[in-house]
């Protein structure tokens, strides 16, 4: 196959950058969208010309480190996968595709296709937790959990933090984010004694850092690699809510 | 250097760790205030660690050249974590655990470490449970259990197909809730690329930050690498593109030792290579030998299509060759099985280089549970296989869809293909009963380190591992040498042996950049990893070892002579990066050839073709060989070899079986 892509290339947070195109022959159905990149690059490399920088790692879609909107959809085109699981057997010979980096004030360009995601890790930081200091547990099975609430958990626990909720949506809103850690330790009883403070301060976090309001539309859930639900948002919702009662109470 | 001590505790093995916490040197909480503790990688090892010290009170500060500490490559761990909690009443002890691990490794751990590790395995479930991590659980609310290879209990934990990802977000989440508290500074994106020791101990460290290309110097009382292991030797592996062995390579070099650097564990589910252009390997987690059989067509050649294949003319030769723990021996096993097989001519796939992992009888089965439970009395084969799908895809599911999009294959109708694949190193920093290295003052947790799987890994003992290094073994071993360095001050970072230490990495820096060659970073990296996988691999011999050697130097010379790295130091520049990382691994290469030419045994991973027994199982030779190799780095191409001699006082030496 033939490929033709449009990248955004962007020498740093500063400056502006545009859409380059290239061509990338001898492209394999079965390689995978990263590894088109790869290809490229070493071509470029070996051309003089500068490689494209992009954030990549496990290449197993576990890590949340990839984050290419491609064709206008963080990911592309499938659903429930994430960039470094996308293989060209999903485009077909003489495609164009463009890919962009994560848009958001709160994820600035560090360069090309890389953005910084550090907000996220400061909205954890700031709440997304169970205080409890290592060796402080008791025996695991004293505390039963049943099992639909512990599946529940699970799902929102199976976020990977890449951002493509932010990318998706209008407003560059991180709530399904947010909220996929709130509804987690939600559902445990670990999670009650700090329940109402997490979800103020997370949220309060979240604000601070630029990410936009949230309008429920529902692009971020469409286009979450892992299917995290809307539901979660709802759960932060009420959370919240019940929250600043509280704190007025 | 001095012969290698152990310092494993006097007393029973079931008493050394006991003894110890309530013997070693404590550090009172205002000294702590004042004790820096610099910690590399944020994996289950070095987050754990990090959370549990400045829990404690120390003063930490993290690095990883990831973009944010949960993106560890621990994330990607799929299948569980084990603990003898014997919550399944099913003969599971402390001392089952120890003994199926010592013999897992085939006789190549230490007794004291490894006991030790059994020992706490129970109390990490239980910190991991306590921090919120889902953990898959039974209709009555209390945890489930699967198994896992080389064991015939029920002691493996787990959270779907992604158990890694969830103890690390556990871990994750302690970090970063120190590093809300100010206890704890996290530097994303910045790289260890030497270690500076002054009077012989570590005390600092030289990072580069990987966005403005700036070497940065940090000082500390002690320095922790946990930095996982170096598969990417390889090239082609199921470590992340990023796995690297530079830190560790770089405290070699520093007069840190590393242990049996040939110990490699090639994991026999992996989905097999499919070209040229292939970056990296996937891993089909082993929690599926659970329910998959493993078989090859009876007929060599065989070019029909598996469901076309009649039950009578498939060789389940896991079971046929190893009736007593079938699918679920362990990887070693599993994995020179599938090799014989398709050296043999009777692979199947493109390739050939490919043996089926095949679910339909475990989903009959299920499903049949599942009619009787659903009062189903006379339901159609079709009827009980959908059923069984459901169950097969609550278990597996995230597994199931990661096959279907990188193969394109729908496994739930085909047998999955799969082949061995490099996935983890029991080699590593030598590391004493405290897991300090052989520099005071720098110590090496989790897979970085060699301690405790021997020549062989058991599944699902490498989350335990990383867990108990950083949860609840370093917090009380670095106070034996902490406790002593309370009158040290800070030192400033402008001391000449920060200098000197910058100067070499610098100086590597600049050389990189300056040869301006034709070839890539990855051209190297991947002929690098052919002579590897080709003569370092799954079976090795004297003479192929040989011949690796001289070529690998003589690519190393090709390296350093004809490399291109596009751009600049001074700017976000990930070819370079790789560049420093590569450039370890062609060292590190030769030295893992001479380790595996010096054990001239088979044992576990590795396996000498001149040592096997009749029906081709490693032969182990323990009268010239129970002993950790120890590598001390003397100069280009130059290693002296130390042995520390294991001794087996708890566990009768024996023969590995498992038929």
């Amino acid at each position: 196959m033939e490929i033709n892509l449009k990248v955004w290339k962007q020498k740093d947070a500063v400056s502006d950058g545009k859409l380059i195109d290239y061509k990338v022959s001898h492209v394999s159905p079965d390689m995978s969208f990263l590894e088109m990149f790869d290809v490229l690059n070493e071509e470029l490399i070996v051309n003089d010309q500068e490689p494209i920088a992009f954030d990549h790692d496990c290449r197993e879609g576990i890590c949340g480190m990839c984050s290419m909107v491609i064709d206008g959809k963080p990911h592309g085109p499938l659903e429930g996968v994430t960039t470094c699981q996308l293989h060209m057997r999903s485009f077909k010979d003489g495609d164009t595709i463009t890919v962009e980096p994560w848009r958001a004030r709160a994820f600035p360009v560090i360069k090309d296709l890389v953005v910084d995601r550090t907000a996220f890790d400061r909205i954890i930081a700031a709440g997304g937790y169970i205080s409890v200091n290592t060796g402080n547990a008791q025996d695991a099975n004293c505390l039963p959990i049943n099992k639909d609430d512990a599946d529940d958990a699970f799902m929102s626990a199976s976020c990977i933090g890449c951002g493509a909720c932010v990318a998706a949506c209008k407003n560059a809103s991180a709530m399904l984010f947010v909220s996929a850690k709130v509804s987690q330790l939600a559902k445990l009883p670990q999670g009650q004694p700090e329940r109402y403070t997490r979800v103020a301060n997370m949220v309060a976090q979240m604000d601070k850092e630029g990410f936009g309001a949230c309008t429920n539309t529902g692009a971020c859930s469409a286009e979450c690699p892992k299917e995290i639900s809307l539901t979660n948002i709802a759960q932060l919702n009420r959370d919240y809510m019940q929250a600043k009662f509280l704190e007025n109470a | 250097m001095s012969k290698l001590e152990s310092k494993i505790p006097e007393g029973t093995i079931e008493t050394k760790w006991s003894k110890y916490k309530s013997s070693v040197p404590l550090v009172n909480p205002a000294n702590k205030r004042n004790l820096e503790i610099l910690i590399v990688g944020s994996g289950l090892a070095g987050a754990s660690a990090a959370a549990s010290l400045a829990e404690l009170g120390y003063k930490v500060k993290v690095f990883c050249f990831q973009d944010s500490p949960r993106r560890a490559h621990s994330i990607a761990a799929q299948g569980g974590i084990n603990a003898a909690k014997n919550y399944q009443n099913d003969g599971d002890s402390v001392h089952r655990l120890f003994y199926d691990t010592i013999k897992g490794g085939d006789y190549r751990a230490r007794e004291g470490n490894v006991h030790r590790l059994a020992e706490v395995s129970t109390a990490i479930i239980d910190q991991c449970v306590a921090q919120g991590v889902p953990f898959a659980r039974e209709y009555g609310g209390l945890l489930s259990n699967r198994s896992f290879g080389g064991t015939q209990v029920q002691r493996t934990f787990y959270a779907a197909g992604q158990t890694g990802q969830q103890l690390l977000l556990g871990a994750y989440s302690a970090l970063e809730r120190q590093v809300g508290m100010g206890t704890v500074e996290m530097y994303n994106r910045h790289e260890m690329l030497d270690v500076v020791t002054i009077d012989g101990k570590a005390r600092g460290l030289i990072v580069k930050n990987l966005i403005t290309g700036e070497l940065e110097r940090f000082f500390g009382h002690a320095v922790l690498l946990c930095t996982g292991g170096y598969g990417n030797v390889f090239y082609l592996s199921t470590n992340a593109m990023g796995s690297n062995v530079t830190a560790a390579w770089r405290a070699h070099k520093q007069g840190a030792v590393m242990g049996n650097p040939c110990f490699t564990q090639i994991h026999p589910t992996c989905i097999p290579v499919s070209g040229d252009h292939q970056s990296k390997l996937t891993l089909m987690s082993e929690s599926l030998r659970n329910d998959g059989r493993i078989w090859v067509p009876k007929k060599e050649g065989d070019n029909r299509s598996p469901v076309d294949i009649p039950e009578d003319e498939r060789d389940y030769y896991l079971e046929r060759r190893y009736p007593a723990f079938g699918n679920l021996v362990p990887r070693d096993v599993a994995s020179r099985a599938a090799k014989e097989r398709c050296d043999a001519g009777f692979g199947v796939g493109p390739s050939k280089m490919a043996v089926y992992l095949d679910f339909k009888f475990n989903m009959m089965r299920y499903g049949k549970v599942e009619a009787t439970k659903m009062g189903l009395q006379n339901a159609s084969d079709d009827e009980i296989l959908r059923l069984g799908k459901e169950v097969i895809k609550e278990k597996y599911g995230n597994l199931f869809d990661m096959y279907k999009q990188i193969t394109g294959e729908n496994p739930y109708e085909m047998p999955m293909r799969i082949y061995p694949a490099v996935h983890y190193t029991m080699g590593g920093l030598w590391v004493d009963y405290e897991l300090m290295t052989t520099v005071p003052g720098m110590y090496c947790l989790g897979e970085a380190n060699f301690s405790d799987h021997g020549a062989n890994r058991l599944g699902a003992s490498a989350l335990m591992q990383g867990l108990a290094d950083g949860y609840f073994v370093i917090p009380y071993t670095i106070g034996s040498y902490l406790s002593k360095e309370i009158a040290t001050k800070a030192i400033d970072t402008s001391h000449p042996a920060f200098v000197e230490a910058e100067g070499r990495v610098q100086k590597v820096m600049d050389q990189l950049l300056n040869i301006k060659g034709t070839k890539t970073v990855e051209s190297f990296h991947k002929r690098l990893g052919k002579i590897m996988w080709d003569k370092c691999g799954m079976a090795r011999n004297e003479k192929g070892l040989k011949e690796a050697i001289v070529e690998i130097q003589a690519l190393r010379k090709e390296f350093w002579s004809d490399l291109r790295v596009p751009g600049t130091q001074h700017e976000f520049n990930p070819e370079l990066d790789r560049a420093f990382r590569v450039a370890d691994f062609l060292e590190l290469g030769e030295l893992m050839c001479i380790d595996a030419l010096n054990r001239s045994e088979s044992c576990g991973g590795h396996f000498r073709e001149e040592s096997q027994t009749e029906e081709g199982e490693a032969l182990r030779d323990d009268n010239n060989y129970a002993y950790v190799a120890a590598w001390e780095y003397k100069g280009e191409s130059q290693w002296e070899l130390f042995k520390e001699d294991l001794k087996f006082e708890n566990i009768k030496i024996a023969q590995r079986s498992y038929k």
